[in-house]
């Protein structure tokens, strides 16, 4: 069975980027998840994001691992090359591309089955590098292709769809994040839109690991009652103190300050991010405070989601080895080969 | 204790000793003793002499025993020689095992510090007692350069005793010591006093002893992780991925060194001479494991780098799964093996030849890489660039298997040479222009006679975006369960496979008049085989010689094992891995074929092969 591709057929009038690009070019092939699935609208919005970020496609590459979350980057941006690689191994092959090809966006998109089980190592040494790219994880608390296991970051007394309760401590990405030193670390709901493609803007521009974590529910087997993954918890316990906008550094100038705008986080672009609230005492650059902060509240019973963390003097992989701002799968062999004379001279060390 | 030596028209060998002889030094490791011994292999090359030094050594950081090997040889054999006509024993704990190891009529040099114990003693050897300790702690007074020295002090009674030129010796200490002259004194110091030692209480030199020569004038002395090193350096490799892993860091530990040497392209700068005034054209990761490093070698190579990894028989268990993404999606990636030992830890500083199925079918399902076995560092160089280019030929893994033998010791082999007309083949890939050309891109279709189809990378025009799987696909690259089209597309990966053979080096074989017997080696085995083909024609068994250097086979290896009525394939490892793999892909009869097999963890000598080949005849006829 082949991916369906979607209409190309417009049915009004789209609106057009900077490139002359319709939302539709943005788009790739027509879903094969289940009707009503979160990763759904995550790829919906990573769509509108790259659309309203006028970025040209063929700068784009994607990549994911093995799961339901990552089959979705067939669906989004079918100019932009793509890897759909091996279960857990994503980080690791994003990092080899980054390595390679810094002049590209790279955006992964892996579950929490890839992401916190099989391949929880490698994401947290991609955090330690601090590869430039933007890791949306769509966190749903289950295995799906493999019909309703548990995943690691079903939450202690989240019942299986059978009723069976989880009773092993849940790993969350962004603490994780925080105690591997991550530089970018956001939470964000499938179903909330408006607060995910800023936060997926900010991301991009951000230079250096940015990671997302989506709690993005299963509508198969993870959307029932006594489920913490679900739409109806979402809804009910989701607290968005932390609000930002993401302003494109072209843009700064005409955007006005709004009235309670916190503070302003000017990303390595020139773009900005500005945190519209923040809870009193909060500081998105104090890695105990945040964690301080996400625990208290999830002692609570709420989930709380924004842009959590940041470090905008992130130094990533390329800065600290110092490679030169061009690709290096780009510079040409004769400057990479030392040569005949080179050779001979050198091996005067092994005479 | 006193030792009395004969006179040299009392002793059973003659003259024809001059450069024949093999040596051997027991040292407790970390003791410092790795420096003299070298220091003596290097002079010896230096004199002009074909040589080798074989490092036998623990998977310890101090305290265990050590051994290391010089063979000395006009003739150019210089594969492990197991007859030791002096032992250097340093190590009282293993005292017993290396005495009894000495050629009768061979020599002992102990440190007559403490007097042997009586039950140590042969008949047969002659015992040359130097007091290493006491004369080290009369003459130094730090107690690191007591012990160190003691090294130092034992070389310059084997400068006495061999013969060898002391300005060459001098020489070399002065270059490894440029940068302290306390170190160089003390070295200079500790020389002397075992040379002057020696010539004193012994009748030097020995009846075996070396005399200049002039056979290593274009040879250099290089270790195969080197060599493999500057391979890669010379191949445009830009993107490395690894784990340290004995024996294959120093692998990666050279490309480090030699990128920060040859790599680094001046840019202007704020401050002249700072951080900002260079750029690094290079990339080396080190991995969290060798999932990781292997991941990073597929992506850099999907992203258009020449890209690879360095790791021994454990880290290609782990990289299987992603070995078999690669062959399935076609990417290209480079994996230097440096065999060590197995199964599971196995023995990490001891040689084998045990990867050779693993790699050949590493990863789950139908899947066949490409495999090149080096047998020196010359060749370790000359594959390493080739493997690029096979990689993106090809557009699949390249393996390169070494071995600890040829990647850790030190081997005299002729000087490295480029050609600077040399272009890599960086295969099929479309850019924007030969995507203006064609109507559409489809991943797997177009293939060439090699059964080669195009690539594009990321970043090229969208016309060239493809979405890469390692679920099923068809030649479109789109997602298949379609029987037919999924076999289209392993079908084919199988014949690219097969067309390989032509382009992987191509066997060496060398023939002997009147041949009957016919011996196929690889890698590292090489030296020995080809000394133990000399020895039988002596016993008047005439045997050719074939040397596998790639995988798949060239047409050649079953033609040879046809021709001869009696074959062998002689190997390192207990189950006749290569002879197998010959069986599986050629189809002959495994029973054509007598297994050679030496495994024990020591590099492979030419008295093994003779035996087992000798032994095998006689009960044959």
């Amino acid at each position: 069975m082949s991916a369906p591709t979607k209409p190309l057929i417009p049915l009004a009038i789209l609106p057009k980027n900077e490139l002359g690009l319709t939302v539709r070019d943005y788009e790739g092939a027509m879903s094969t998840l289940c009707a009503g699935c979160g990763h759904d609208s995550v790829t919906a919005a990573i769509t509108q994001m790259f659309f309203e970020l006028s970025m040209p496609p063929r700068d784009i590459a994607k990549l994911s691992g093995i799961g339901c979350s990552s089959k979705t980057p067939t669906y989004f941006v079918r100019g932009a090359h793509g890897f759909n690689s091996a279960h857990g191994r994503m980080a690791t092959i994003a990092t080899g591309a980054n390595a390679a090809n810094r002049e590209l966006t790279y955006i992964g998109i892996s579950g929490d089955g890839d992401s916190l089980s099989i391949g929880i190592g490698h994401l947290s040494h991609l955090m330690r590098r601090n590869v430039n790219m933007v890791y949306v994880l769509e966190n749903n608390g289950v295995y799906g292709l493999t019909k309703g296991q548990f995943s690691a970051s079903a939450d202690i007394g989240s019942r299986s769809k059978r009723g069976v309760p989880n009773e092993i401590a849940p790993i969350d990405p962004v603490l994780l994040g925080l105690s591997m030193g991550a530089t970018f670390l956001a939470r964000s709901f499938s179903g909330d839109k408006e607060q995910l493609i800023p936060l997926l803007k900010a991301a991009v521009a951000h230079q250096g690991l940015a990671l997302i974590d989506v709690i993005s529910p299963c509508v198969t087997f993870n959307d029932h009652e006594g489920s913490t993954k679900s739409y109806r918890f979402m809804r009910e316990h989701e607290v968005k103190e932390i609000e930002t906008d993401f302003v494109p550094w072209q843009q700064e100038i005409s955007m006005p300050h709004r009235k309670g705008d916190a503070r302003e986080v000017v990303m390595h672009d020139g773009s900005v991010v500005r945190f519209r609230s923040v809870p009193d005492g909060y500081d998105p650059h104090d890695r105990q405070r945040v964690e301080e902060y996400i625990r208290e509240r999830h002692d609570r019973g709420e989930i709380a989601t924004g842009l959590l963390y940041v470090n905008e003097d992130s130094v990533d992989v390329h800065a600290m080895n110092n490679t030169p701002p061009v690709a290096l799968a780009k510079i040409p062999f004769a400057t990479l080969c030392p040569g005949s004379a080179v050779l001979a001279k050198l091996q005067d060390d092994f005479r | 204790m006193t030792t009395t030596l004969p006179h040299h028209d009392e002793r059973t060998h003659g003259e024809s000793r001059v450069n024949d002889f093999a040596l051997k030094l027991a040292n407790v490791n970390g003791t410092g003793s790795a420096s003299a011994n070298s220091l003596l292999m290097q002079a010896i090359f230096r004199m002009g002499i074909p040589v080798s030094g074989k490092n036998l050594f623990p998977s310890n950081i101090q305290g265990l025993p050590t051994w290391y090997e010089i063979r000395v040889n006009k003739s150019g054999y210089t594969a492990r020689a197991l007859d030791y006509d002096l032992m250097v024993a340093m190590n009282s704990q293993t005292y017993a095992e290396d005495i009894a190891e000495v050629a009768s009529g061979g020599y002992v040099l102990y440190d007559s510090s403490w007097p042997l114990e009586p039950h140590l003693l042969r008949d047969d050897v002659t015992f040359l007692g130097v007091p290493l300790a006491k004369m080290c702690l009369e003459n130094f007074s730090s107690s690191r350069e007591r012990v160190l020295m003691k090294n130092i002090a034992y070389a310059g009674a084997l400068v006495a005793l061999l013969d060898l030129d002391l300005e060459v010796i001098a020489t070399l200490l002065t270059e490894s010591y440029s940068r302290n002259e306390k170190l160089l004194a003390s070295n200079q110091k500790a020389l002397r006093l075992g040379y002057d030692y020696a010539r004193e209480h012994f009748s030097c030199p020995l009846e075996f002893r070396v005399a200049p020569m002039d056979e290593t004038a274009h040879s250099i002395l290089i270790d195969g992780n080197t060599a493999a090193a500057l391979g890669c350096l010379y191949a445009g490799a830009t993107v490395a991925g690894w784990y340290p892993i004995t024996p294959a860091t120093a692998l990666m530990d050279n490309f480090t060194a030699l990128c920060a040497k040859y790599r680094r392209e001046p840019v202007d700068a704020a401050v002249p001479g700072g951080p900002d005034s260079y750029r690094n054209n290079y990339l080396i990761l080190q991995a969290e494991d060798e999932i990781a490093a292997i991941g990073m070698v597929l992506g850099a190579s999907w992203s258009g780098a020449r890209a690879f990894t360095s790791t021994s028989g454990p880290g290609i268990s782990l990289m299987s799964e992603l070995l078999g993404l690669a062959y399935y999606t076609e990417i290209p990636a480079v994996i230097f093996d440096v065999q060590r030992t197995g199964p599971s830890t196995g023995m990490p500083t001891r040689t084998q030849q045990a990867d050779i199925l693993l790699c050949a079918y590493a990863s789950h399902g139908d899947t066949k890489h490409i495999l090149l076995f080096p047998a020196n560092p010359h060749e370790c160089f000359e594959f390493a660039v080739a493997s690029f280019d096979l990689a993106e030929r090809f557009q699949t893994p390249v393996f390169v298997l070494s071995d600890l033998d040829i990647g850790m010791n030190d081997w005299v082999v002729p000087e490295l040479t480029w050609d600077d007309n040399f272009t890599p083949d960086r295969g099929r890939v479309l850019d924007d222009r030969d995507l203006a050309e064609i109507a559409e891109f489809f991943r797997y279709t177009n293939e060439d006679a090699d059964f080669v189809t195009p690539r594009t990378v990321p970043g090229s025009d969208e016309k060239g975006a493809y979405f890469i799987r390692g679920s099923g696909h068809d030649k479109f690259g789109k997602y298949t369960e379609v029987p037919a089209e999924y076999q289209q597309v392993v079908d084919r990966l199988k014949l690219k496979h097969a067309a390989s053979a032509q382009r992987v080096p191509a066997p060496v074989v060398i023939r002997r008049p009147g041949a009957t017997v016919g011996i196929i080696t690889l890698g590292s085995c090489d030296l020995a085989v080809r000394e133990a083909i000399d020895d039988l024609s002596e016993r008047g068994i005439e045997a050719d010689f074939l040397r596998v250097r790639g995988f798949p086979f060239a047409p050649e290896v079953r033609a040879f094992v046809e021709e001869h009525e009696h074959c062998f394939v002689v190997e390192q490892n207990r189950d006749g891995q290569l002879r197998s793999l010959i069986s599986l892909e050629t189809e002959i009869d495994i029973n054509r074929m007598h297994p050679v097999l030496y495994y024990g963890g020591f590099p492979l000598s030419a008295r093994q092969v003779v035996h087992s080949v000798t032994t095998t005849l006689e009960v044959q006829s």
